[in-house]
C-alpha cells in the first residue's frame, strides 16, 4: 500500500485528493508530514501543495455536497485528528466516484464518521460560546484564554462578533498561539508573548478593571443561590460540564 | 453599596429558583443597531447548577414582596423571610455586566405581587424597556406576565420580551383552590390566551408588512407543580395536551414539588422531590411533541400512571406488541421513531441509508441505535431468526437484566425463573 504524506493543511489535503485520482494507486494511506514513519517495504508519494489543484477539488466537492456537508467537511478537517484526516480523504474518493447524494449513506463508515466528527467538533464550537468568561482589563478590553480541544476559533468568530459589536474583545487560543481581537470594526488574527509565569486562563490583579471583582463576586453568589440542594445530582452537573472546562468558569474558581 | 447588592441578588435569586424554565430558545432578536447581544436560535446554556439544571439567564424576581399567601410558595405573604426588591437601574446593571461577560444569555424576571397586578406589571415594563431602548441590548428576555394585569401593559411588554410566561402552579383546578384558594385556572387561562391572539395577528400583519414589530417572538410556557398535590399522570398529562393545544404554547414545565414548609396539605418537610417521575413526564412530553404520540395512547384509563423502571415509550411498545417487530429496511420514518431505543437522528439517518442497501446490525449499533432495546422490536437485513414469540412482561425482563438505572443507588434485580 502506497502513503500519501502531506502538511496537514486543507490545500494538501485537496491536493492529495487530485494526485489520488490522476494516479488511481487505489488503497492508499494518508499521514501528516508529523506523523510519518517511513516505511521499508512500501513506497510514499510527498504532496506538494499547488492552489489550482486544490481549488479545482474544492469546487467540485461544492457542486457535488450540499452546504450543511461542505460545514461538516470543515469542521472535521478543523478537529486536527489524524483518523479525521484519513476519513475526509477517503470520504471525498468516494463522493467522487459515487452518485450524487453518496453523502447520505450513513451505512459508509467514512460518511458515518465524517458526521460523528463534525457533531464532536460543533460540540467543542458551542462548549466555547457557551463556557467562555470575558474579564474586563484595566484598559477596557474584555479578554479571555481558552485551550480547546479542537481548533475552534474559525467557528466562533461570528458569533462573538454580531453578538458583542459594541465592546472591544480578545479570545486567545493558548494551545495554538493565536487569538483573535474585536476592535469595533472588525475581527483580526492575533499572536501576543505572553510571559512564562503569567496564567494566561485568567488574569489577575493588576490587569483587570476594579469592576471586574464585584461582578466576578456577584456572578458566584448567584450560581450559588440558583441551586436547589434537595435535588443535588452531581454526576448529571458533571456530565453537562466536564471538569476540563472548569478551569474557565468563573463561577468554579475559589 | 456592593454588599447591599450581593445580599439582594442572594435573596432574590434564592426566590426565583424554583421557576423552572430557563431556555433562551427560539429568539430571533439580530444585533443591527450595534448594540449589546444577537440572539442564538438554539440558546446556550452558559452554566449548570449543581443539582444538573441549565443556567441560560439571569433569574430574578423583582421583588419577594407578596400580597397572595399560596402554600407551596416561599414567597407567600405569611412565611417569615427576608424581604428584598431590586430598582430598575439594579437589574439592568447586572443584567448589562453579566451579558458583557459572556455569563448570561439574558434576563428571566418574574416578580411577587405588591400592591395590585397593574402595579407590579409596570414596574416589569420599565426595566425591559429601559434595557432595549437606552441600553440598546438584544439578548433575551423572559418575562413573567402578571396575572390579572391589564390587556394594554402585557400587550406592551410583549413588543420587547422574547418569550412569556404564567405559571398554571397545580394541574387540576382542584388542586389549585386546596392550597392556593384566592386564584383559579382562569386568571391563567385569559392572559395566556390574550397574548396567543396577538401573537397571531401580529404575525398575520408581519406577512404584510414586514416593518411590524416582533411580538413575543419565542412564545409562551407555562409550569406545573408535580407531586404537592395527589393527581394521576394521566391527569398531568391531559392537562399539558389541553394547554399545547389550545395555546401553541412551545413548552410546559414539570417542577416536582420540593417541601418548604410544615403545612399539613403538601408533603412533609424532608421528604425526597420526585424526581423520577418528573424524568417520565418530561419524556412522554417529547414523545407528545416530536415522536408522533397522542397523550391517550400513553396514558389512558386503564394505565393512569407512567412506568417508573422502564420509559414511556417503551412501555408503550410492551402493551401494544401486535404493531411489533418493525422492519426497519422498509418500514416508514413514523413508525421506525415509534421503536424503543431509536431516537430522532437515528430514524433520520436510517431512512436515508437503507436507500443505499440493507442495513444490518453493525450499522445500526454505529449510527447510535440502542441496540440491546431495540433488537426486541425490529428486524434488518441479518437478524437472527427467532421462533418464539416473547410476552411483554418477559421482554421487559431482558430489557431490565441488563441494564441498571440511574436512579437506582443498589441494584435490586431478581433472578429470573424462567
Amino acid at each position: 500500500m502506497q502513503t500519501y504524506v502531506f502538511d496537514g493543511s486543507l490545500e494538501g489535503l485537496l491536493c492529495a485528493v487530485f494526485e489520488w485520482f490522476e494516479r488511481k494507486p487505489g488503497q492508499v494511506r494518508l499521514v501528516t508530514e508529523a506523523a510519518f514513519q517511513p516505511d521499508a517495504f512500501s513506497s510514499c508519494l510527498h504532496i506538494y501543495n499547488e492552489e489550482k489543484k486544490a481549488d479545482r477539488v474544492w469546487k467540485g466537492l461544492q457542486t457535488r455536497l450540499p452546504k450543511a456537508w461542505i460545514r461538516r467537511f470543515y469542521c472535521t478537517y478543523l478537529s486536527e485528528l489524524d483518523t479525521a484526516y484519513t476519513a475526509l480523504f477517503e470520504f471525498t474518493c468516494y463522493i467522487f466516484c459515487g452518485d450524487p447524494g453518496s453523502e447520505k449513506n450513513y451505512g459508509n463508515t467514512f460518511v458515518l464518521q465524517l458526521s460523528q466528527t463534525a457533531i464532536k467538533v460543533e460540540r467543542e464550537k458551542h462548549r466555547m460560546e457557551a463556557f467562555i468568561r470575558f474579564q474586563h482589563m484595566a484598559d477596557g478590553i474584555f479578554y479571555c484564554g481558552i485551550d480547546p480541544d479542537f481548533n475552534v476559533l474559525p467557528l466562533i468568530l461570528t458569533h462573538f462578533k454580531n453578538r458583542y459589536a459594541d465592546q472591544r474583545w480578545i479570545i486567545y487560543d493558548i494551545k495554538r498561539q493565536y487569538g483573535l481581537f474585536y476592535d469595533l470594526e472588525k475581527v483580526e488574527e492575533i499572536k501576543m508573548d505572553f510571559n512564562a509565569q503569567q496564567n494566561m486562563l485568567k488574569l489577575s490583579a493588576p490587569s483587570v478593571s476594579d469592576q471586574e471583582g464585584l461582578y466576578a463576586a456577584l456572578w458566584k453568589d448567584y450560581f450559588k443561590s440558583a441551586n436547589i440542594i434537595a435535588r443535588k445530582n452531581t454526576k448529571l452537573h458533571v456530565q453537562h460540564v466536564p471538569k476540563r472546562y472548569w478551569k474557565y468558569l468563573t463561577e468554579k474558581q475559589q | 453599596m456592593s454588599e447591599r447588592i450581593r445580599e439582594k441578588l442572594n435573596i432574590l435569586a434564592d426566590a426565583a429558583k424554583y421557576d423552572v424554565s430557563c431556555s433562551s430558545s427560539g429568539g430571533n432578536r439580530k444585533n443591527d443597531n450595534k448594540g449589546l447581544g444577537n440572539s442564538h436560535a438554539s440558546g446556550i446554556c452558559h452554566t449548570y447548577t449543581e443539582d444538573g439544571r441549565c443556567v441560560s439567564l439571569l433569574k430574578i424576581l423583582l421583588t419577594n414582596h407578596c400580597i397572595f399567601d399560596c402554600a407551596y410558595c416561599v414567597s407567600r405573604k405569611s412565611n417569615d423571610i427576608t424581604r428584598a426588591a431590586f430598582t430598575v437601574e439594579e437589574v439592568v446593571e447586572l443584567t448589562m455586566n453579566f451579558y458583557r461577560r459572556n455569563f448570561i444569555e439574558g434576563l428571566f424576571l418574574s416578580s411577587g405581587i405588591f400592591k395590585n397586578a397593574d402595579f407590579t406589571m409596570e414596574r416589569l415594563l420599565r426595566v425591559v424597556k429601559k434595557l432595549r431602548l437606552e441600553e440598546r441590548f438584544n439578548g433575551y428576555i423572559h418575562l413573567k406576565t402578571i396575572p390579572g394585569a391589564s390587556e394594554e401593559l402585557i400587550r406592551e411588554a410583549g413588543m420587547y420580551a422574547d418569550r412569556m410566561s404564567i405559571n398554571l402552579e397545580m394541574p387540576t383546578e382542584s388542586g389549585l383552590k386546596l392550597l392556593a384558594p384566592d386564584k383559579s385556572h382562569q386568571d391563567v387561562i385569559k392572559p395566556l390566551g390574550d397574548v396567543q391572539r396577538q401573537i397571531v395577528q401580529f404575525k398575520e400583519e408581519r406577512k404584510l408588512i414586514r416593518s411590524v414589530p416582533k411580538f413575543v417572538p419565542a412564545g409562551q410556557s407555562t409550569q406545573m407543580v408535580i407531586g404537592a398535590t395527589p393527581e394521576t399522570d394521566k391527569e398531568i398529562m391531559h392537562t399539558a395536551d389541553a394547554f399545547y393545544r389550545n395555546f401553541s404554547l412551545k413548552r410546559v414545565y414539570y417542577s416536582g414539588y420540593i417541601p418548604i414548609s410544615n403545612d399539613n396539605r403538601l408533603p412533609l418537610l424532608g421528604s425526597q422531590p420526585p424526581l423520577i417521575r418528573e424524568n417520565r413526564l418530561y419524556q412522554t412530553d417529547w414523545l407528545m411533541r416530536f415522536y408522533g404520540f397522542h397523550v391517550n395512547e400513553l396514558l389512558n384509563d386503564a394505565n393512569p400512571h407512567l412506568d417508573i423502571d422502564i420509559d414511556p415509550k417503551l412501555s408503550w411498545a410492551l402493551r401494544n406488541l401486535q404493531h411489533f417487530p418493525v422492519d426497519i429496511n422498509v418500514a416508514a420514518y413514523k413508525v421506525i421513531l415509534r421503536v424503543p431505543g431509536i431516537g430522532m437522528g437515528s430514524a433520520k439517518k436510517i431512512v436515508q441509508a437503507r436507500k443505499f442497501g440493507k442495513l444490518r446490525i453493525d450499522q445500526l449499533q454505529k449510527i447510535g441505535v440502542a441496540y440491546n432495546r431495540a433488537k426486541h422490536f425490529i428486524k434488518c437485513a441479518d437478524s437472527p431468526y427467532q421462533l418464539k414469540d416473547y410476552q411483554g412482561t418477559q421482554i421487559k425482563s431482558f430489557i431490565l437484566a441488563e441494564s441498571q438505572s440511574k436512579y437506582l443507588k443498589h441494584d435490586t434485580s431478581q433472578l429470573i425463573l424462567f
